[in-house]
């Protein structure tokens, strides 16, 4: 009995060590040596991340021009004023807007600069004077007896960050200063909403991060129509033959590209980098059939049909082979001798002046009709010239419009300058820095974070150090565009945020997060089960044996006891 | 997964974008409603523009996706009047064109041949006047393809052979091709030598060339790409040579099919809707015996001196057709019959547009009859032979007769005749039994009667055929033959392929026998493809060679002549350049049962598991000695003896 109790006990004890063995040794060993490798990652500054609270800061320059404040309330002028404003866009995303306003005198220099006969001219001379930076505005406040403006207009934008605000006849004389700035704030405020930021625009720019509520339609549209923040575009000019035999188009793309695009995408060129190109395309045809209007004596294109006349076409068009920048297409339709002239006719059966339309991000089409420039006695082919002025005048609207140069409609009293040579205003390029700088941070904080959280569901998924230190960059350059925002410095902000951008896109779409993506547990059992399976069903059978005799031996004992 | 980027799919947009520069009391403004696409030519309107642009009201249509586009914006005026010195910037009938700097011809070559079935040849050469490695990027396009142009001045492409040939060409029923190229997919490329890292544009041209032509190009890494020293020379004008910058790869095992011929197509100017270019039906050229497509890029001379060049691109298309594949066995062919279309026109922006007839076989109209008969002849000097040519100008009008549509008809009136045996050609095969060794047999032909002419033979063997070079014989005539130069370059495991090129002289009428041993190798379970025994393929071999010619060829290159005859530049008029390529390999390698790795899961599990229970038993059990229990014959005895109610035994 006793020898049989001791050969129990040793049994008992030898399953026990093997248990021990297998649970201290065997399970590390399998765990680390089946262990999917996963760096290190920012995650409580990523989470910090998805809260986002950005802070928008413009420095605006008041300067009263002579006649307009008195001397004593000249020397009341407060230093800097700071105005903030406070938005909640949804439970994680807030904004702040911070108008730093400073107010001073003009200069001498600056009061001859005001003199001069039309806005237009002193706008240009006071731009020669200073030159300020980039997210900043000017604002000169000149007597209301000032014959710079208009009878009927109050406010001149110029071409570059200043404005030009003429005071209220009220505001003549005799009234305190804080009246006066009173009195000026609501106009100040309009001319950084035309200027600058607009609550509007970042909404829109948010639009990657908060869903909007489909209140407002236009602002909608417009958010829609342009192209997503992107670090580069390729823009493709071409010029679409369906009949080569009778008409022989030549167009001087590289001239009026020189002219008209390029001026544009030089003061672009902070925005992102752009890459011209053009092509001509024979025999290409439009998807639908246009109608013959006999009493029009034209064909037409109805406005429901255009969304079926780009498809055939876009497979002649060829996708970029060298870069995968979003590609803007242009496109320069001359209808066939047969089919001309042809209009485009919008929903309420008016013809579209331009004859021409674009597509949302995708790119525009215009219809040049030929017909009219030889007589019906002409031997085809006929050699046709195009007026590219005409065509890039289009283009070139529909460029702006895509690019997303915000078309925001001044209020009333405002006279905004036409546009430069450049064909973009100063402060238009600083508006679209701002809402492509906010974007930016969206998108990239978006991307960031939920890159983190797929990570943090799937576990399958490796994580090599190269991708951790994408985010991990990412992460900082994110972090310093909205310092940068914060600051006011847009330029940089702006800079930080492509960075951002193209660090988490190349985080998000590394190849490597995919090889192990798919590997089901029910494989990982399959291959598991032969060897746990014999192992642990003896090691668990034993244990419960040792339990149910351990059980039994205290039951023993407490029915000896009793 | 990426629910974030998901675009929002809303269509709702806005039929008129105002975008308007505001004009002070717009209420006074009468808005006229009518846009102006303004096109300032008149430099005192530079306010009036702004302020003539009236704005419409922004009309909010229901869901729409196109806009029709507004411009209220001048193109500025300043920039208007700097250019426009021209007085009439209208649309204009151009009385004066200036003269195009590109140039595209097209050409049909059909050579009946010998065996009843009929070769068919599509040239279509592309020339432009440009640099596209100047700094100024080249970025307008006309004739020239858009997407082969990228490709080029983004990977300083000095010059870019592809084919995809489906079928094997039969040398010695066929004769010589005017363009030869091995089975499956071949992509040599000749890099600028600014390229720095070369194998990384390598790397980088043949993923987009993948994309381009739909080719599994992509498949091409370091283990099958090679630099020849000396078999592939640049075609074009330039005089580096340095084979650096050469990279030349083939993959033998690609399938050419009608998603290759679509893409081949859509580089063409008037794509597949005018011109030769309308008989190229998929289901046709596809149901051939032989199909090849090709592409090639390279700088050429414009003129005699060679003071400017241009970039040529030629796109060619080879197809046999087989005398008996249609079914009715006739000896009869017609271009609705090959192609199941006639010409009507010719591409309208080709300069010149032919097809010729090869009757060199048949100068009296013996054999075979051509319908409708043409006296236009033309002779040119094709792979060192004189021929013959009926050519079909497609741009006169008169070709096409008074049905408007032409289809050429031949046909045969007797199957007589002999065909020219080739001077050169090869063939190659793999001998030996078993999966450990085996030798690869090349055997070069000279058909020459009298002279002996050196070959430069590549081989490129994969790297899991390890060649036993010591084993390396050459023999002529049972004698050894001695290789003048020899280049070998070593395969390395997973790396590189074999590379072995070298210059043997072939005498005169003779048959030269190249023999290698090598090993089969034993690959990772991953290396193995899909279809393990089937077999790896082992490109062709290459044989560059000057040919001695009968006639005199035509060294200046700049000189009108058909297409066909120009693609290889001749610099000596008693030889000519002939490429044979011979028959891939298609080797069985040592292939293991690929549901080997979960069998051998299962097996060491078991045997473990067995091994540890007997162990686990003996450590974890206590034995005691148990009565032995009584036999059956007892048992059942004390069971009756129970229901009997009497003491068990």
């Amino acid at each position: 009995m006793a020898t049989t109790e001791v050969e129990r006990r040793r049994g008992h004890l030898a399953a026990l060590s093997i248990a021990a063995v297998v649970i201290i040794v065997g399970v590390p060993l399998w765990w680390r040596t089946t262990e999917t490798y996963r760096a290190w990652l920012p995650v409580a500054q990523i989470n910090e991340l998805s809260n986002l609270q950005l802070q928008l800061s413009a420095d605006v320059e008041v300067v009263f021009a002579r006649g307009t404040v008195t001397p004593e309330q000249q020397k009341k002028f407060p230093l800097t004023q700071t105005q903030d404003e406070e938005h909640t866009v949804d439970e994680d995303t807030a904004l702040r807007y911070r108008y730093e306003t400073k107010y001073r005198t003009a200069t001498i220099m600056e009061e001859d600069a005001l003199n001069q006969p039309t806005a237009a001219e002193a706008d240009l001379s006071l731009h020669t004077l200073s030159e300020s930076p980039c997210g900043s505005l000017v604002v000169y406040v000149i007597p209301e007896s000032s014959s710079l403006l208009p009878q009927d207009v109050d406010v001149y934008v110029g071409q570059r960050r200043t404005a030009l605000l003429r005071i209220g006849a009220q505001m003549r004389v005799g009234k305190t200063l804080d009246q006066l700035l009173a009195h000026l704030e609501p106009r100040t405020k309009q001319v950084l909403q035309v200027m600058s930021f607009s609550h509007t625009d970042i909404t829109a720019a948010l639009s990657d991060r908060v869903r909007l509520s489909p209140g407002n339609k236009e602002s909608i549209a417009d958010s829609m129509r342009a192209f997503k923040s992107s670090p580069g575009y390729e823009i493709t000019f071409s010029l679409l033959n369906p009949d080569p035999k009778s008409h022989r188009l030549h167009w001087d793309i590289e001239g009026a590209v020189q002219t008209y695009i390029q001026p544009l995408l030089t003061k672009l060129a902070s925005v992102a980098n752009f890459s011209i190109d053009s092509q001509t395309l024979y025999y290409a045809m439009l998807g639908v059939n246009p109608r013959f209007d006999s009493s029009l004596g034209a064909y037409t294109l109805n406005s429901d049909s255009l969304a079926h006349v780009i498809n055939p076409v876009e497979a002649r068009l060829g996708s970029n082979a060298a870069s995968s920048n979003p590609v803007l297409n242009f496109l320069l339709y001359v209808p066939d001798a047969h089919h001309s002239p042809l209009h485009i006719h919008d929903s309420k059966k008016q013809e579209v002046p331009s004859n021409a339309f674009h597509s949302p991000r995708w790119g525009g089409i215009m219809i040049y009709n030929v017909n009219s420039f030889y007589g019906p006695d002409a031997v085809f082919p006929v050699d046709l010239n195009i007026d590219m002025a005409k065509v890039m005048g289009v283009f070139l609207a529909q460029l702006r419009l895509l690019l997303g140069v915000q078309t925001s409609t001044a209020p009333s009293g405002f006279l905004v300058a036409p546009c430069s040579s450049t064909g973009l205003a100063d402060w238009e390029l600083d508006r679209l820095m701002w809402s492509r700088t906010v974007e930016n941070v969206a998108t990239a904080t978006t991307t960031i974070t939920s890159l983190a959280q797929l990570l943090d569901q799937i576990g399958n998924i490796v994580i090599n150090d190269n991708i951790a230190e994408q985010v991990s960059s990412a992460v900082t350059s994110l972090q310093l565009a909205v310092a940068e925002l914060e600051a006011g410095n847009l330029r940089f902000a702006l800079q930080y945020s492509k960075e951002a951008i193209l660090a988490s896109e190349r985080a998000f779409f590394d190849p490597s997060l995919l090889h192990l993506l798919y590997f089901p547990d029910d494989q990982k059992f399959a291959i598991y089960i032969p060897l746990f399976l014999p192992m642990c069903v003896p090691i668990l059978l034993s244990l419960l044996k040792i339990v149910s005799d351990a059980r039994q031996k205290r039951k023993e004992k407490q029915a000896k006891k009793d | 997964m990426a629910a974030h980027r998901c675009s929002h799919s809303a269509l709702l947009l806005i039929l008129c974008s105002s975008w308007v520069f505001s004009v002070a009391g717009s209420q006074e403004t009468t808005p006229t409603g009518d846009h102006h696409a303004y096109v300032v030519d008149n430099p005192q309107t530079v306010t009036e523009t702004a302020e003539q642009t009236a704005e419409q009201p922004a009309v909010v249509e229901e869901e729409r996706r196109w806009e029709a586009t507004e411009v209220e914006e001048a193109t500025p005026d300043e920039v208007a009047t700097d250019k426009q010195d021209t007085s009439a910037p209208d649309t204009v009938v151009h009385s004066s064109v200036p003269p195009p700097k590109d140039d595209f011809q097209e050409e049909l070559v059909i050579r009946p041949l010998h065996s009843g079935d009929i070769y068919a040849s599509f040239q279509f050469r592309t020339l432009w006047e440009t640099d596209f490695l100047r700094g100024n990027k080249v970025s307008h396009y006309r004739l020239f393809p858009k997407s082969l142009g990228q490709v080029i001045s983004k990977f300083s492409v000095r010059e870019l052979h592809i084919s995809f040939t489906q079928g094997y060409w039969r040398t010695m029923q066929w004769g010589q091709p005017f363009l030869p190229s091995p089975p499956g997919a071949e992509l040599w490329v000749w890099f600028q030598d600014s390229v720095t890292d070369v194998d990384g544009t390598w790397k980088e041209l043949t993923n987009v060339l993948s994309g381009i032509f739909c080719a599994s190009l992509n498949f091409i890494d370091s283990t099958n790409t090679v630099q020849p020293s000396a078999s592939f020379k640049p075609l074009g004008v330039g005089n580096e040579t340095d084979h650096r910058f050469l990279r030349y790869a083939t993959l033998p095992r690609e399938i050419v099919c009608t998603e290759n011929l679509t893409p081949w197509k859509k580089l063409l100017p008037c794509g597949s809707k005018a011109g030769l270019a309308v008989l190229l039906k998929s289901e046709k050229l596809f149901h051939s015996s032989f199909h090849s497509q090709a592409v090639h890029i390279r700088p050429v001379c414009k003129d005699w001196q060679c003071t400017t060049t241009s970039w040529e691109l030629r796109q060619t298309l080879n197809v046999v057709f087989d005398l008996h594949t249609p079914g009715q066995g006739k000896r009869e062919w017609s271009l609705f019959k090959m192609f199941s279309r006639t010409l009507t026109e010719a591409c309208p922006l080709a300069s010149s547009s032919k097809i010729y007839i090869d009757i060199t076989d048949d100068p009296q109209g013996e054999q075979f009859e051509v319908s409708p008969a043409t006296h236009l002849l033309s002779q040119a000097m094709v792979l060192g032979d004189r021929r013959t040519f009926s050519v079909y100008d497609l741009t006169q009008q008169i070709t096409f007769g008074t049905v408007r549509s032409l289809n050429l008809l031949i046909r045969w009136k007797s199957s007589e005749g002999d065909m020219l045996r080739p001077l050169l050609h090869a063939e190659r095969y793999v001998a030996g039994y078993g999966l450990q060794t085996g030798e690869i047999h090349t055997l070069m032909y000279n058909n020459h009667p009298y002279r002996s002419f050196p070959v430069l033979l590549l081989e490129s063997v994969p790297w899991y055929l390890r060649l036993y070079i010591h084993t390396l014989t050459v023999t002529s005539k049972g004698k050894d033959n001695k290789p003048s130069y020899i280049h070998y370059e070593p395969s390395k495991d997973r790396l590189r392929p074999h590379l072995l090129e070298m210059l043997v002289q072939l005498p005169p009428n003779s048959v030269t026998e190249v023999t290698v041993q090598f090993e089969r190798a034993l690959l990772k379970w991953t290396e193995y493809t899909p279809d393990p025994n089937h077999g790896f393929y082992v490109g062709s071999s290459v044989i560059s060679s000057l040919v001695p010619s009968i006639v005199a060829m035509n060294t200046n290159s700049t000189r009108e002549q058909p297409l066909f005859s120009s693609f290889f530049p001749c610099k000596e008029e008693s030889s000519y350049f002939m490429r044979v390529y011979t028959e891939p390999l298609l080797v069985n390698l040592p292939t293991p049962d690929f549901s080997m790795p979960y069998n051998v899961i299962c097996l060491t599990c078991t045997v473990v598991a067995v091994g540890y229970g007997s162990l686990y038993n003996l450590l974890t059990r206590s034995f005691q000695i148990e009565e032995p229990s009584p036999g059956l014959a007892k048992r059942i005895a004390n069971i009756i003896r129970k229901m009997r109610g009497v003491p068990p035994l």
